[in-house]
């Protein structure tokens, strides 16, 4: 009987032993991302910015040329690497303390300036690597090691910050769309997505294009890997709604 | 042309291929000049919307290959620190210019030399160094900006243009176009797309046991390379002196006047003027110490500069300081007096 492989590994993927946890989030992004760097051929191009946060070693996974950078500054970086190289591709790979903590003002900056580079934003509602801190994004009510007793936001503790919508109002963004991965459709729906918000680098349009993942943290959220991706369906996309928000 | 201008220019013809800039006096006419020269010259230039930006361009900009530099005044600097310490752990090539202002905190807008600690340091965190090249007059800035893309160049490293408030602002006639010939090594380690190539990175993260300290080693092994190699200092009037000035940057200039007129006293004085500040010209003092000098340290600080010349001298002779900080200049009278109270002993053997 004749074998027929349905499913292997798209050649940007390297061939590595993830170190991500059970039923984390970044893996699914990261093969999305290399699969639509392949199904664009524009993988010789492409120069990718990993983040400070669990995706530090993004680098790892991508075989493409890679920089890594201080925490939140990617756009910045990127807008560096873009306007010396109008000819690359270049995408940053952030999560939300990166890029909605520490990196708010380069995310907004790099809009408001239309850089045309391709932000692909993952939101867990957590720090992840250092531990399972409240980000700007963790919910009301939600437990972390620094709101113990839930956040809330009349003890100081703030809201959750929407980044995508306060992105969608600059002139600069040109695609704003929140996306989830919590089941097998939505995951196809983020692809395209990241296809698009690609593909209108690679057209040359003016402006700058995010893709919000939200994205699950078992670990720190104290859940299975399934019930992880139903608080998703069930609770985050209250606060988070998925949907285009530009372009 | 004012300093900050010709140092613009001698960075385009030096070859910059982009420019980040935030305003910050006594620094705005580098920014300005870049706003009109880069577009010119079908250049990168961006206001940025802080220094942490802007040096974070230049990291960006660097790790794809290109000439890239930022330039601002102390605050700005303090802030571009975090930036210093990723290009020297990711050994990207950056030029930065600080137009030194009297500090701490936001100080003013005179001139000074209070950041000679935090630029011959390494200023953020971590085991490194940047060289620095503190010119004193707007000629050497001009001279000192390709030399500082070259340094760059081939050290992999942040190279800190160390000027200040009267270096920016004061006029002179200036000869523009000088380019140094360095044979430089290729930048293979460059962002430029993996095509029919392996992958390039660039990263300051080694969390594998022991692969930290052996980039540390690295790093050590190249500083210690610069030392050897690229220390420039200018003496002046050394061979016979008693008294031996050590200033660096526009406090040199005034203290050369000071020497000039205490050696039409009678009073044997020379001058030593650093133009590296790292790598610091330790073994030319040193070599001057052996012969039992005083030495007297001048600088636009309350003392900085002052702890590497006894470093330098290591005890065989005196050391003693005259400085004023915060907005303050030495002026030549100051100077000629701090000489003039030397008492000079009598020469054994």
């Amino acid at each position: 009987m004749s074998m027929k492989t349905v499913f292997k590994r798209t050649p940007t993927l390297k061939d590595y032993p993830t170190h991500y946890c059970p039923g984390c989030g970044h893996g699914i992004a990261h093969r999305l991302i290399a699969e639509v760097i392949d199904e664009l051929g524009i993988h010789g191009r492409t120069i990718g910015i990993a983040p400070v946060g669990c995706s530090v070693l993004a680098y790892d996974y991508f075989d493409v040329d890679m920089v890594e950078v201080a925490h939140g500054r990617a756009p910045a970086v990127a807008t560096g690497m873009k306007r010396t190289n109008p000819d690359k591709i270049i995408f940053s790979y952030q999560g939300d303390g990166d890029l909605a903590a520490i990196g708010t003002g380069e995310i907004i900056h790099a809009a408001h300036r239309a850089e045309q580079i391709t932000v692909i934003f993952i939101n867990n509602a957590i720090f992840g690597m250092t531990g399972g801190q409240m980000a700007p994004t963790t919910v009301l009510g939600q437990v972390t090691a620094t709101t113990q007793n839930g956040r809330n936001a009349n003890k100081g503790q703030g809201y959750p910050l929407q980044v995508s919508e306060i992105l969608a109002l600059l002139p600069g963004a040109i695609y704003v769309e929140r996306c989830s991965v919590y089941n097998p459709a939505q995951i196809r729906k983020t692809k395209k997505a990241i296809r698009h918000a690609f593909e209108l680098q690679v057209d040359g349009a003016a402006g700058l294009s995010l893709v919000e993942v939200l994205s699950p943290c078992p670990t720190y959220w104290r859940m299975t890997p399934s019930k992880a991706m139903k608080w998703i369906e069930k609770d985050m996309t209250k606060v988070f709604p998925l949907g285009r928000f530009k372009g | 042309m004012c300093g900050n201008e010709a140092l613009a220019e001698a960075a385009i013809i030096a070859g910059v291929d982009a420019y980040f800039g935030y305003p910050i006096t006594p620094q705005n006419e580098v920014t300005a000049y870049m706003s009109k020269r880069m577009p010119e010259e079908d250049r990168v230039f961006i206001q940025c919307e802080s220094e942490l930006a802007a040096v974070n361009m230049v990291y960006g900009a660097a790790a794809t290959g290109k000439r890239a530099m930022t330039s601002s005044s102390s605050p700005g600097i303090s802030l571009m620190q975090e930036g210093i310490s990723y290009l020297s752990g990711a050994e990207l090539p950056a030029v930065i210019v600080n137009v030194m202002r009297g500090g701490p905190g936001l100080g003013n807008i005179a001139p000074s030399q209070g950041d000679y600690f935090q630029s011959t340091r390494g200023g953020g965190h971590g085991d490194y160094r940047t060289i620095v090249l503190a010119p004193s007059s707007v000629q050497e800035l001009v001279d000192i900006m390709p030399l500082a893309f070259d340094l760059a160049d081939e050290y992999r490293m942040a190279v800190i243009v160390l000027a200040d408030g009267i270096l920016g602002q004061m006029m002179e006639p200036v000869v523009l176009g000088k380019k140094l010939q360095r044979k430089l090594p290729p930048k293979d380690w460059a962002l430029t797309g993996a095509d029919n190539r392996e992958q390039n990175i660039v990263r300051s993260l080694w969390l594998k046991e022991g692969a930290l300290e052996e980039l540390n080693y690295k790093l050590q092994r190249k500083y210690r390379r610069v030392e050897k190699k690229e220390v420039l200092c200018e003496e002046h009037e050394v061979d016979d002196a008693d008294i031996i000035v050590v200033a660096y940057g526009v406090a040199a200039r005034i203290a050369r006047s000071a020497v000039t007129k205490a050696r039409q006293e009678g009073i044997k004085v020379g001058l030593i003027r650093p133009i590296t500040l790292w790598p610091f010209p330790s073994d030319q003092i040193s070599k001057i110490a052996d012969e039992w000098r005083i030495f007297l340290t001048v600088e636009m600080s309350c003392g900085q500069m002052v702890e590497d010349v006894k470093l330098a001298v290591a005890g065989k002779a005196p050391v003693v300081f005259y400085g004023r900080p915060g907005g303050g200049v030495p002026t030549l009278d100051q100077i000629l007096e701090n000489i003039k109270q030397l008492t000079i002993p009598a020469k054994s053997g």
